[in-house]
């Protein structure tokens, strides 16, 4: 077809310098990703230090966004910010002007007013971070926009896998569950194509969105397919994303019964993930969260250092060992 | 049945390229115009002391009709009025409208269609024709009084925007047709299967993570009217066609014997569900950009005659409820302005359709499939007249729209083929 590009005059990327953000997995490049988990290494050292607090970002600040609740996200982007000593600020939709019907705009231009360096939004609509980013001066990270991405949780579930098993290149990893509201499974699925590890789908079929295949993925509908994974990748069933009648799975019992992955339905040594909160009973038994192959703590802690490692990223240009710039800035493919 | 400002002008336009093949006409010509009727073609004309317009390396073509426009009007007149989007419809080089009738209130009563029409014969300056609603209220439960509707000079009846969901009440609307001799429009959506639908579901949908609004839910409606107005033996038009199982069907029906008509509008001709990655909330529409295969038999449908008209689905939507995440976004784009630019730069410039054929789906094909007289070149009909000029290009910027709403999903594009003059009814509504 004729080349037709639809970008409003405004969405261009501005002329100098470039502006970075973290939106989505697709907006890095194996490089980019290959820096950021060596960035986090480094930090993961410095963290057993007595000292744990940084220099790196004094005077930055990084103001979390959020208009959905999370515990391990907003947390982990807090302390991430403050080990590396910038000031943070953290706003709740809930209490905020947001409360009083203000627009993701308006809010976007208050906040842009006092000059931070970062916003880390999540928002239950997709497209809300390319929002906050054109009306705002600040490098922007997605922290979960609606179905869309979740890409600082891809990144810290390679970091996870690459230091458990030592590589990402080859490995099979089973995804689990409820793909289709799942952004947690969307950033995964083209952070571990980008890095060259075998995916596949696995769950009932009105939750595997059609079409999804063409993002470098198998697909089945059989629990058994696990059984060949290195990884076995566990999403939360989302619940509250279930309307009444909507009929994604007869009940969560069938669920459980066809799908939970138990200690049966795994094999000695598979490694289990799940990016939290679990469902206990539901998507995973607990015998399996509880195992010792088991990498949930693992990711949470990873979650810390991945994120130091972003922030840093976007608002240095690399110290030696460590390339400078180039998160690609977004719509800039 | 068509409501707006009538003239009398008088003009020559010297030496286009005068193109209407419906009329047996493609030649470099002069056409004079007296007291708004086509009086001559021919060369080296008498201009009579009349303006003369130098029509040299341009196309004189018969105006255009757009059979689907919202004008918001009444209830949103921030976002279209009658004044402004007429306006815009004679920048884009129409000579007729017809106006869709989920207004706030709606139109299903005469009251609501009289005071419309009056305002209409003052302001516009393009004539418009007003659809009015099969339901009451668009609400999908009663029919309208659309015997008196008709009498008041409804151009046809809509739910445009809903579906008319129950099997039973198509068919109670179908029938009525009999007496109010006036077409259904049907906007074809099986709710259930569109619900929450943010975009066409599909590998795009899946990888951005957006509820799907897959192709059957509207090509499933599609047959089920095809089969009633089968049944019924009544005639009925296809609004905004998107998938290609769409089109397949209107073709069988056609072969059939039934006596359907369709429209597609210039995005779904010109973009496919691609165009969403950018997540620009001026490229949400419903129906949804398709994939590649659905565009491409929308272009072959527009080719071969199955589907009939080119149709804006002009959709104004103020700013501030354009300027938020895609999902929160409105669905709807505006396209009177940019109709002819968009399809000439995207489908005839590269060779997908003869301009001929655009030109015929702009204007006569629409007027068709509402039974409206079509506008021709020809001693003694009205002057319905659009020049061309295929050469200019422009960047579309918010700043040039007469329409009072700029979600406009060709905003910063550079388009070939500019409309220079605009005749509608008579009258020079629109020189640029």
């Amino acid at each position: 077809m004729a080349e037709i590009r639809v970008m409003r005059e405004d969405l261009l990327p501005p002329k100098e310098p470039p502006r970075r953000h973290l939106i989505s997995i697709g907006d890095l490049g194996r490089d980019d990703v290959e820096r950021l988990l060596g960035t986090a290494r480094n930090f993961e050292r410095s963290l057993e230090r007595e000292l744990k607090k940084l220099p790196t970002l004094r005077g930055k600040t990084v103001v979390n966004l959020f208009y959905e609740s999370s515990t391990r996200t907003s947390s982990s982007f807090e302390l991430a910010a403050k080990r590396l000593s910038a000031d943070t600020m953290s706003i709740k939709s809930a209490g905020s002007s947001v409360d009083k019907g203000e627009s993701l705009k308006d809010t976007a231009l208050t906040l842009g007013a006092y000059d931070p360096d970062v916003i880390v939004i999540r928002h239950p609509q997709i497209g809300a971070p390319q929002l906050v980013a054109r009306y705002t001066n600040a490098h922007i990270v997605n922290a979960g926009d609606g179905k869309h991405q979740h890409p600082t949780q891809a990144l810290l579930d390679l970091y996870t896998i690459s230091e458990e098993l030592g590589r990402i290149e080859g490995l099979h990893v089973a995804i689990v569950g409820d793909v289709l509201h799942s952004r947690v499974a969307r950033s995964n699925i083209q952070a571990l194509a980008l890095m060259g590890a075998r995916v596949t789908l696995v769950g009932p079929p009105p939750l595997i969105p059609r079409g999804i295949e063409a993002m470098g993925c198998e697909v089945s509908y059989e629990i058994d397919a696990i059984k060949a994974a290195d990884v076995v990748y566990v999403l939360r069933m989302q619940r509250e994303r279930m309307a009444e009648g909507a009929n994604f799975v007869p009940s969560l019992r069938e669920y459980t019964a066809r799908w939970g992955v138990t200690p049966e339905r795994l094999r000695p040594g598979q490694k289990v993930m799940h990016p939290g909160p679990m469902n206990r009973g539901v998507e995973i038994d607990p015998v399996v969260a509880d195992a010792a192959d088991a990498l949930i703590e693992q990711q949470v802690r990873s979650g810390l250092v991945v994120r130091m490692a972003v922030l840093y990223d976007l608002l240095t240009h690399g110290p030696a060992g460590v390339q400078a710039a180039a998160l690609h800035e977004i719509g800039a493919a | 049945m068509l409501f707006g400002k009538q003239g009398r002008d008088d003009l020559v336009i010297r030496g286009a390229h005068v193109l209407d093949t419906a009329a047996g006409v493609d030649a470099v010509l002069d056409v004079r115009v007296d007291g708004g009727t086509i009086a001559q073609l021919g060369t080296n004309l008498e201009t009579n002391a009349h303006r003369v317009v130098d029509g040299q390396g341009l196309v004189l073509a018969p105006a255009f009709v757009d059979p689907h426009v919202h004008l918001r009007t009444p209830g949103r007149e921030d976002e279209e009025t009658i004044a402004s989007g007429t306006a815009a419809a004679a920048a884009g080089g129409y000579c007729a409208i017809l106006a869709m009738p989920n207004t706030e209130p709606v139109v299903d009563s005469a009251a609501v269609l009289g005071s419309l029409a009056e305002t209409a014969q003052a302001e516009a300056d393009v004539p418009v024709g007003f659809l009015a609603a099969i339901t009451r209220n668009q609400g999908g439960a009663e029919l309208t009084e659309m015997a008196e509707l008709a009498s008041a000079g409804a151009a046809a009846f809509t739910d445009d925007g809903q579906p008319v969901v129950a099997p039973g009440l198509m068919r109670r609307a179908l029938q009525y047709g009999a007496v109010t001799r006036r077409r259904l429009a049907l906007h074809c959506e099986e709710p259930t299967l569109s619900k929450g639908g943010q975009m066409h579901e599909g590998a795009v949908s899946a990888e951005l993570g957006f509820e799907g609004y897959p192709s059957v839910a509207e090509s499933l409606m599609v047959e089920r009217d095809l089969a009633l107005a089968a049944y019924e033996r009544q005639p009925l038009h296809l609004l905004h066609l998107s998938a290609r199982e769409s089109v397949e069907a209107l073709s069988r029906a056609q072969v059939a014997g039934v006596v359907a008509t369709g429209e597609v509008t210039p995005h779904h001709l010109c973009l496919t569900d691609e165009a969403v990655r950018s997540l620009d909330p001026n490229v949400k529409m419903n129906p949804p950009l398709r994939a590649e295969e659905d565009r491409q038999a929308l272009i072959a449908g527009l080719r071969d005659g199955t589907i009939g008209a080119v149709a804006t689905d002009h959709a104004p939507h103020a700013r501030h409820e354009k300027e938020v995440p895609f999902e929160a976004a409105p669905f709807g784009v505006t396209g009177l302005e940019t109709a002819f630019s968009a399809l000439y730069t995207h489908l005839v410039e590269p060779g997908l359709l003869k301009l001929e054929t655009l030109l015929e789906r702009m204007s006569a094909g629409p007027a068709r499939a509402y039974g409206l007289d079509a506008p021709r070149i020809a001693v003694g009909a009205p002057a319905n007249l659009v020049l061309l000029d295929l050469k200019a290009s422009r960047r579309v910027s918010e700043s040039d729209f007469r329409s009072r709403s700029a979600n406009s999903w060709l905003l910063g594009q550079t388009v070939k083929g500019k409309v220079r003059l605009t005749i509608a009814a008579g009258r020079v509504a629109f020189e640029g």
